[in-house]
């Protein structure tokens, strides 16, 4: 539980790193985020005079909830102490409770643009959990299991092989997780424009160790993501069941670089795109949508011959 | 056991004749309240003890002298009569408080009790007979409840097309169990769960109880009356037959289906899971698209009937194929789905009836700003809204997980109809799942939270403590099912066990109460674990906080990107919210259309947003049949202004057609 | 299933991700190369049949594929729309969402055809025909949900390489056959590409609700 929170703001700072060079510019150190986030806890709130108590707890439980979803994924090792209490299903529903508290502290205050941020997270969030759980369908059709330490054992064994649905899965998986962590092309995460926001609207009256416990919220949710996509896809080097110290060690190197790559990767894709506008997004979530669909039945194909 | 019940259920009875009497002084009402709530609250506990026990019957000697009415308390029953139980005594500690705004309670209080003891009824019978009668009362004791506001707005037109369909429903019901007495003629359910119709008759009874049962649950097409009745009444009302009346007819769709019927065909079951898979989405579509709170939350519940059905099709289909385990798993969720269902759907209908009585607006856009006038009932509504939109660690989420988890089951069924139409219908229920969320986001944030948008919003007040300890006691219990799941789960067991011949495996001997679908490899989630991590996460991240970080607040006006604007109007309104959805869906569902009408430059006018909407349903199925009505209708209302030769003649005719076919008969 | 399986069904799937790519796209260049894709993936799955089978005459008929479907077609297509002058954009009669769900469904129904009827053949073979089908029912769905004479066209071909692929997973289609196929898609091909400078000669439009209209057979 603690390596997810203190590596949560190193992957968000080499994401930035990346983009930056990219743009040519040498861009803030890696470090950066851990120095925002301490700059934030010492400042003080200020709230809106008609913000209500719903508007002060909800940045400790969105908190509270991510950090108990990105818990419950593998990272380097399978069969953590307690990855049986919750399995995919219950962690994007984990995720999914965050998202509703962040939409209802957007509306807390009143003002048109929480309104804009909640009204248009929503529509996105529709569209997004019917393709993830088409994802999760063809998962658990080709491991037998929702929970994620069995599906990456699953995957580590030879009985995987090499199919179609999976390829097609991953595709599906990517673009849902883009538009759940408000990456370009949904959403643009460093944007100063409010018309532009879905996020950044939401959280736009929050401030101090509010802001900076929401801000850490997204990067664990990033990080999460990351994890899960690494897990299941590519669980090489994740250590299943008891080991030596050895195996830990390359387990946590593994770990490291699949989350060096997927930054790096994430950075020039968010480089090489532009924006959608927002009712084009539909589109492409109704595209990770048919893929899902897809994969279920070409699985149907090759699992029932 | 089941004679306890009966006479709780006369005293019920005997209380709708006292109410007559009563409903006139303050104290009558509260014992007609109260002691409603006390017989419910009986009713349940011992439908609870029942539930274990072999079933138990009785033959009263009322109703037609060579039938009798036949009366029987097995598992099914009571379980249904604990949800019923459940809703009603709630329903009454939540009125005797809400009752004291009732102009008019002499057209309430009678029927009220009534009301109560025909869903009792309807849970015991146990022949054709005494199961329509109690059907009936039911119904015309419901209609009498919502035309009890008979002088507010459409309230009368509600209630007459509430009356068709009630109507409607009693017709189908009928002959279905004519087809299943076959030509014996014996209505008792004993005959008929002996006798095996053919595989025709079963599909004809199938398809009666679908437009019956379904009719009076809210399935898609035959929804139309929900919106309409429930609003209309009291809010307790709104609460029972939303909550409870809706799941009686759930009731009898399994009842016919599971237990008269014998074993399914695998193609009904592609019928059953098709209609709630559209159900569900229809229902939330049309909910999003509300501003009034009432009517939100009514097609709503037509959103959970579809999630109830999902797992019943389920259900049906894994019986169809032999798959016994399976077919427990899909039931046992369906039937959780009933008893979350009744409890948040009534908290949340308290709550609406709360913010009628403090600030007598229904309309979410003249409200706002609730969550500082109303602290204790905006937080027992948040519960209702997290627990419907299924949220862990709450009760919603622990039925749909298992919902989720029997379409994922098992994929090795024979039929492709099935194969495909599980993950579609898995689609769909995550589609409608998401929705509701965002639903639920909007009725929450528009009408409690932001800034007052009228005078009546911001002088609200609390309601008072009966309401707001049945709001707060519902709340609970969604709490308690979400982290105890398995305590429902087991109780469940007898009635799969009866009805399917199996069970889920035994839940609370597990180690730290998970539950487990099917296999612990496969997947098992825990409650009780998830809300402790949630719990002490959030309280250890407090305490960091506050020990580390800067404990300083200070208030300002919004930030608002440096415009402030102190004009409520700015806010985001209901219809706003759902704009983007109402993009996306609405324009293929409900054929919406946007026109602005923009004055030209230098013209003060102002611009004009309009957007028109249609009912599909409502004009394919229901303005042809009522066109068709009235045309019939005006063409034989010339019979009524015929001459005396014309009315001689017709006698005269029938006399000669009769002979006729005497004659020819020979 | 072994691995000679999974490739075959790999390139299989991939074919009818890229006929549903097509019926997702709405501008003419990007089709083009989505339908170059399939054809590219046809003559890989022809090839890996020729390999499975030890049917070397099948390789030929992979660099037909190659050749013509993949390369020249798709290239003759793309000069053809530049110097006609082709509106570059393609208008669906029904809107994207209901035409990609109409593709599963056209996929799901050819699978529950398909796969029954052949119950006695060998995987490979039964997944291919069931695929290919799906691919000639979605390039008929093309042709009939655009507005634009080129993109019922590319449907057409698609309807080709659906067939190509059913032919070689059947395993016996000789060579002969299908070079003449290959020929007569050719001619009708240049026909259709003689017709179509013809008719944006004569009415300076190829949108056929145009050419509807100046057949005089609506007001």
């Amino acid at each position: 539980m603690a390596l997810v929170l203190l590596a949560a703001p190193l992957l968000t700072g080499l994401i930035r790193k990346v983009k930056a060079r990219l743009q040519a510019r040498r861009g803030a150190s890696v470090l950066q985020p851990y120095r925002d986030l301490r700059r934030l806890l010492g400042k003080e709130v200020v709230l809106a005079e008609n913000a209500s108590w719903l508007f002060r707890t909800v940045p400790y439980l969105i908190f509270a909830f991510t950090w108990v979803a990105a818990s419950l994924v593998p990272t380097f090792a399978a069969g953590l102490l307690f990855s049986w209490t919750g399995d995919l299903i219950a962690i994007i529903a984990l995720l999914g409770a965050a998202r509703f508290l962040l939409a209802l502290a957007g509306m807390d205050v009143g003002t048109s643009f929480g309104g804009i941020g909640a009204s248009r997270e929503v529509m996105f969030a529709s569209l997004a959990e019917p393709a993830m759980l088409m994802v999760i369908l063809s998962l658990a059709l080709i491991a037998g299991s929702t929970q994620l330490s069995t599906i990456a054992q699953f995957m580590l064994s030879p009985a995987a092989g090499l199919r179609v649905s999976l390829a097609l899965a991953l595709v599906a998986f990517v673009i849902v997780a883009i538009a759940e962590n408000a990456r370009i092309p949904v959403d643009n995460p460093a944007t100063h424009l409010e018309l532009t926001m879905v996020h950044e609207a939401m959280v736009l009256e929050y401030s101090g160790r509010h802001l900076a416990m929401i801000e850490l919220a997204a990067s664990l949710k990033l990080l999460l993501m990351i994890s899960a996509i690494a897990c299941i896809f590519f669980p090489f080097g994740l250590v299943i069941g008891a080991a030596e110290a050895g195996h830990y060690l390359v387990g946590l190197g593994a770990y490291g670089l699949k989350l060096a790559v997927a930054g790096t990767m994430l950075g020039i894709f968010e480089m090489s795109i532009a924006k959608m506008r927002v009712f084009r997004v539909p589109n492409l979530l109704g595209g990770a949508l048919m893929l899902g669909l897809l994969a279920t039945l070409l699985l149907f194909v090759s699992v029932g011959l | 056991m089941i004679v306890a019940v009966l006479i709780c259920i006369f005293g019920l009875l005997g209380l709708g004749i006292a109410g007559v009497g009563l409903a006139l002084r303050p104290l009558g009402r509260t014992v007609v309240y109260a002691a409603a709530a006390g017989l419910c609250g009986v009713i349940g506990l011992l439908a609870l003890i029942g539930l274990g026990r072999a079933p138990s019957t009785i033959l009263l000697p009322l109703g037609l002298p060579w039938v009798g009415a036949h009366l029987r308390l097995d598992a099914l029953s009571s379980f249904f009569a604990f949800v019923v139980g459940v809703g009603g005594a709630g329903a009454s500690v939540y009125a005797l408080g809400y009752g004291r705004h009732e102009q008019a309670p002499q057209r309430v209080l009678p029927f009220y009790p009534v009301f109560l003891a025909g869903l009792f009824l309807v849970l015991l019978a146990d022949d054709a007979f005494s199961f329509l009668f109690a059907w009936e009362l039911m119904s015309l004791s419901s209609w009498a409840l919502v035309v009890s506001h008979h002088r507010e707005g459409d309230n009368v037109r509600a209630g007459y097309i509430y009356l068709l369909m009630a109507a409607f429903s009693g017709l189908m019901l009928l002959l279905g169990f004519g087809l299943l007495a076959g030509a014996t003629g014996d209505y008792a359910f004993e005959t008929m769960r002996a006798a095996h119709p053919s595989a025709g008759v079963a599909a004809f009874v199938l398809g009666l109880a679908l437009l019956g049962a379904g009719s009076k649950a809210g399935l898609v097409p035959l929804h139309a009356w929900l919106p309409l009745a429930h609003p209309a009444a009291p809010s307790h009302v709104s609460a029972l037959m939303s909550g409870v009346m809706t799941k009686v007819a759930v009731y009898a769709f399994v009842r016919i289906v599971f237990d008269l019927l014998g074993l399914p065909s695998w193609w009904s079951a592609v019928v059953v899971l098709a209609l709630g898979g559209i159900t569900a989405v229809l229902g939330v579509l049309y909910a999003l698209m509300q501003h009034d709170l009432k009517r939100l939350l009514a097609y709503h519940t037509v959103e959970n009937i579809g999630i109830i059905f999902i797992g019943l099709g389920l259900a049906m289909a894994f019986r169809a194929n032999g798959f016994a385990i399976g077919a427990a798993l899909a039931l046992t969720a369906a039937l959780f789905h009933v008893f979350n269902h009744a409890v948040f759907k009534s908290l949340l209908f308290f709550g609406a009836g709360a913010v009628l009585s403090a600030t007598g607006e229904r309309d979410m856009e003249h409200l706002g700003g609730l969550i500082h006038r109303m602290r204790i009932s905006s937080f027992a509504f948040l519960i209702g809204c997290a627990a419907i939109s299924a949220l862990p660690p709450l009760n919603g989420f622990v039925s749909e997980w298992l919902t989720f988890q029997a379409i994922l089951l098992r994929p090795g069924l024979p039929q492709w109809g099935l194969k495909i139409m599980i993950p579609s219908d898995g689609a769909l229920l995550a589609l409608a799942a998401a929705l509701a969320a965002a639903c639920f986001v909007k009725a929450y944030g528009v009408t409690y939270l932001g800034r007052p948008r009228t005078a009546a919003a911001s002088n609200a007040g609390e309601v008072d403590k009966w309401s707001l300890s049945a709001m707060i006691g519902f709340a609970a219990l969604c709490l308690l099912a979400g982290i105890f799941p398995g305590v429902m789960i087991d109780a469940l067991a007898p009635v799969s066990q009866a009805l399917l011949g199996a069970r889920m495996p035994a839940q609370l001997a597990l180690p730290w109460l998970s539950i487990i679908p099917v296999e612990a490899s496969r997947s098992s989630y825990n409650g009780l674990l998830i809300f402790s991590f949630l719990a002490a996460s959030t309280l250890l991240t407090v305490w960091a906080i506050h020990r580390f970080a800067s404990r300083a607040v200070q208030r300002g006006p919004a930030w608002d990107c440096g415009f402030p604007d102190p004009s409520p109007a700015t806010q985001y309104t209901a219809d706003s919210f759902a704009q983007p959805i109402r993009r996306v869906f609405g324009t293929v569902v409900f054929r919406t259309h946007e026109t602005v009408v923009m004055p030209p430059p230098g013209d003060v006018a102002p611009a004009r947003i309009e957007k028109s909407s249609r009912d599909l349903i409502w004009e394919t199925f229901y303005e042809p049949v009522a066109r068709a009505v009235t045309a019939t209708a005006d063409t034989l209302n010339q019979l009524q202004f015929l001459t005396i030769r014309r009315y001689l003649a017709f006698v005269f005719l029938a006399l000669v057609a009769l002979l006729l076919a005497l004659a020819l008969w020979q | 299933m072994g691995f000679s399986f999974d490739v075959a069904h790999m390139l299989a799937g991939l074919m009818v991700l890229a006929g549903l790519m097509m019926l997702y796209q709405d501008r003419l260049y990007p089709l083009l190369h989505v339908l170059a894709l399939q054809a590219g993936l046809l003559a890989f799955s022809v090839a890996w049949q020729a390999h499975l089978q030890a049917a070397p005459h099948l390789y030929i008929t992979a660099v037909i594929a190659l050749l013509f479907k993949a390369a020249f077609i798709p290239w003759a297509l793309r000069r053809m729309v530049f110097r006609l002058g082709i509106h570059r954009e393609i208008e669906p009669v029904v809107g994207i969402g209901p035409t990609m769900l109409a593709g599963m469904g056209l996929v799901a129904l050819s699978l529950e055809v398909m796969l029954p009827v052949t119950a006695q053949a060998d995987p490979v073979a039964r997944q291919d025909i069931a695929l290919a089908l799906s691919i000639v029912l979605i390039g008929l769905l093309l042709m009939v949900s655009r507005r634009n004479a080129v993109s019922q066209v590319v449907g057409f071909l698609a309807i080709d390489n659906g067939i190509s692929l059913a032919a070689t997973g059947a395993q016996g289609m000789p060579l002969v056959v299908e070079i003449s196929v290959a020929f007569s898609i050719l001619v009708a091909f240049i026909v259709i590409g003689v017709f179509l400078f013809r008719i944006r000669e004569r009415f300076d439009t190829v949108d056929v609700a145009a050419l509807h209209r100046f057949r005089g057979e609506q007001p």
